[in-house]
């Protein structure tokens, strides 16, 4: 109880936690008897997330592999989560804007980014490889929590220009400790911004588990402070992450202000391909959320449906592999990168001393081809 | 032959300073059971318990300003940034309060932290992981800023830091965590204290951290041409040393700084001035600067164009007016 009554209708509470998880979907992939609070989605958008989850998981094998033969420098997948990635993707329309982390690579796959470009940023060529205006995705953010102030930012601003653009901002439980967290979702708040905060709990940042991440009751509650509406679902349910994210975004387009979705899920993988997992967490662990597999759990629904069978699964499978192989012959083949854009992008126009700078370089490289 | 390296011994420095002082507390991001992504804290805790190596929520704001407030309750906390461009959420508290403390206060309070920090490039790491930021430091009063080059120096100078009643800065080159020597740990000169790490007689190259080693290199390349270089690695940036470093371009009479970061109003630019003011009528040539460009920190397949290289300093070395002439003499370098 607070002294003061709210001004107005407080309508964050139309999407407050409850204290579990929304789930359709149990871990054997069977409708549960939990009352359902948000629409389930149609048929086809099912089939079409399925898909999309198919395609990202191939996307995320083959870029662990490229990572191994040093065709990247670094790839943080996101195994286990493509649920979360693919829903978070699938609720926008494609003049919405999403900000991803470095490990969002299959929402940008599923925003239908050119792969090779997608991964040109963790191929060490240049820091975003794609164009983000075109596709309304900014570049994959590495410092933690600093994309969600830009996302509400852009939903405020596009909203104040008379648009119904909404924002879609990904970040993990551990980002949610800084304080850029807790800043935008008080801008978010007070300036009402259509932004969607999807938090992807996937249990830990980089070593460190939840448990000492954060005292909360669930990260989604994190929300009623801010006096912006929040919901916990079950990450690794993609029917349940698909029927949460189309409601955020209907309501969050509708005027009511921002939401925080936390998805429980699970990171599979290692934190990066730099990491050594086995220091913090053990076999069983990774094991039992190995039989939570977000595509298992779908493609067994769709199959009860009627929605899925093997003429199709074997398309799909053809799909992916084909898309898979175009991925690895584009990330083979010779991309030169030029040492002049070091200079080109500096300022709109290069400062004097940037162009001096361009002309050593010039000047050397002209050295080293005289010399073979 | 047993050898070590910098990151051993810097493990080997919190070990040591865990030890000797019951108020020396570890803590950070994955810094516990991961033992730091760098493995700098392997095993502290296991080795001393949770109560003096801890992992943090994740929070480089709440780390340092967590660690301002346990100074005041008399610990002296060694806190661990992850990179170097992750500690900028930190710069708040470090350039507000962790630098002005003991000066607001009048000495009435004081805040003994160590702030390890990797940082620089050459490690092929994707953005925000490669910062050079030693200048932004270097510019606030009230912290002391070094960074070591040598295993050796890795273990002296983190020691000391633990034991300044002044925060410290500590710059942990990346690219030579893995790096080895066969050493005693133990020796070295303190914080404030330049090394000579070359003798030479025609020109001085003043570097620090990982440039220390691209100074040498060069100096032995140089030397194959006839040019006899003293190399001198700084160590330490605040306190500067001017006693070494004007000792030595008094001697030579030519001097080139070489550094990592940006070279537009960097730490190299600090040095020029500094021997231009104390060595005016001891010079043969312009102060020179080798650094990087001006630009973000590229990614790891352009790097390698940024990073000053030996032939970059070579080059330069050959710019130090060797054929003093009257019309040459103060031309500038192009
Ligand atoms: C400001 C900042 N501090 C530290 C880091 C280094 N770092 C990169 S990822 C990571 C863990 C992030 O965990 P979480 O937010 O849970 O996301 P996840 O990687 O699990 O998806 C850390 C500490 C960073 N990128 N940015």
């Amino acid at each position: 109880m607070t002294l003061m009554e709210p001004v107005g209708a407080p309508q964050y509470q139309k999407f407050l936690p409850a204290d579990h998880a929304v789930q359709y979907l149990d871990t054997a992939g069977e409708l549960t008897e939990s009352e359902a609070r948000y629409p389930r989605p149609s048929d086809d958008r099912l089939v079409e997330m399925y898909r999309n989850m198919f395609l990202g998981r191939r996307f995320d094998q083959q870029a662990t592999a490229l990572t191994k033969q040093g065709r990247l420098a670094v790839y943080p997948s996101a195994r286990g989560q493509d649920a979360c990635q693919i829903a978070g993707a699938m609720c926008l329309r494609p003049t919405d804007w999403m900000f991803p982390t470095y490990r969002d690579s299959m929402a940008l796959m599923a925003r239908g980014i050119d792969q090779v470009e997608l991964l040109g940023m963790l191929a060490g060529e240049w820091h975003c490889g794609y164009d983000p205006a075109r596709y309304r995705s900014a570049p994959q953010c590495t410092p933690l929590a600093t994309q969600l102030l830009h996302a509400a930012g852009v939903a405020y601003g596009e909203n104040r220009k008379g648009r119904d653009t909404i924002a879609l901002a990904f970040c993990g439980d551990g980002a949610t400790s800084e304080g850029d967290f807790h800043e935008a979702l008080n801008f978010a708040g007070v300036f009402k911004a259509p932004v969607i905060f999807l938090v992807q709990n996937n249990g830990f940042a980089i070593s460190v588990p939840i448990a000492k991440q954060s005292a909360a009751p669930s990260l989604a509650h994190k929300g009623v402070g801010y006096g912006i509406g929040s919901e916990q679902v079950d990450g690794n349910d993609p029917v349940a992450m698909l029927a949460v994210m189309d409601e955020a975004a209907r309501f969050v387009r509708a005027g009511n202000g921002p939401v925080i979705v936390e998805a429980q899920t699970y990171r599979i993988d290692a934190h990066t391909n730099a990491d050594d997992p086995t220091r913090y967490r053990d076999a069983g662990e990774v094991e039992k959320w190995l039989g939570r597999d977000p595509l298992a759990r779908l493609e067994k629904y769709l199959r009860e449906k009627g929605l899925f069978d093997d003429d199709a699964a074997a398309a799909l499978a053809a799909e992916a592999e084909a898309s898979a192989s175009a991925l690895r012959e584009g990330m083979n083949a010779e991309r030169p990168a030029d040492p002049t854009d070091l200079f080109r992008y500096v300022f709109a126009e290069p400062t004097p001393q940037l162009r001096e700078q361009q002309a050593q370089v010039e000047a050397e490289l002209a050295a080293e081809s005289e010399e073979h | 032959m047993p050898t070590i390296t910098m990151a051993q011994a810097l493990n080997t420095a919190l070990r040591d300073a865990l030890t000797a002082d019951e108020n020396v507390v570890v803590f950070g991001e994955d810094v516990g059971a991961l033992g730091g992504v760098f493995r700098v804290t392997d095993g502290l805790t296991s080795d001393f318990g949770e109560d003096r190596c801890f992992d943090t929520p994740l929070a480089e704001s709440g780390i340092v300003g967590f660690a301002v407030g346990m100074a005041m309750a008399g610990f002296r906390p060694v806190v661990e940034m992850q990179f170097d461009a992750f500690a900028y959420p930190a710069f708040e508290q470090i350039v507000s309060h962790v630098a002005k403390i003991r000066n607001r206060t009048k000495g009435a309070l004081s805040v003994p932290i160590v702030i390890r920090v990797p940082f620089a490039g050459g490690i092929g790491g994707v953005e925000h992981h490669c910062d050079s930021s030693e200048a932004y430091y270097a510019q606030t009063p009230g912290l002391k800023v070094v960074a070591p080059s040598t295993v050796s120096d890795a273990y002296t100078l983190l020691r000391e830091a633990i034991d300044d009643p002044d925060p410290v800065i500590f710059l942990e080159p990346k690219r030579l965590y893995f790096s080895r020597a066969d050493v005693e740990l133990g020796a070295g000169p303190p914080i404030g204290k330049a090394a000579v790490r070359r003798q030479g007689r025609d020109a001085t190259i003043v570097a620090y951290g990982p440039s220390a080693s691209v100074a040498l290199e060069t100096a032995e390349a140089a030397a194959a041409e006839g040019r006899d270089l003293e190399v001198i690695d700084l160590r330490s940036i605040v306190p500067f040393d001017d006693e070494t470093v004007m000792a030595s371009v008094r001697k030579t009479g030519r001097c080139i700084v070489v550094q990592e970061a940006q070279g537009f109003a960097g730490v190299g630019a600090e040095v020029a001035a500094r021997v231009q003011e104390r060595c005016f009528h001891y010079l043969h040539a312009p102060v020179l600067r080798v650094s990087g460009f001006d630009i973000p920190y590229p990614p790891p397949k352009l790097e390698r164009f940024h990073l000053p290289s030996v032939d970059r300093v070579l080059d330069s070395v050959e710019r130090l007016q060797w054929n003093d002439t009257a019309d040459t003499r103060w031309a500038v370098p192009v």
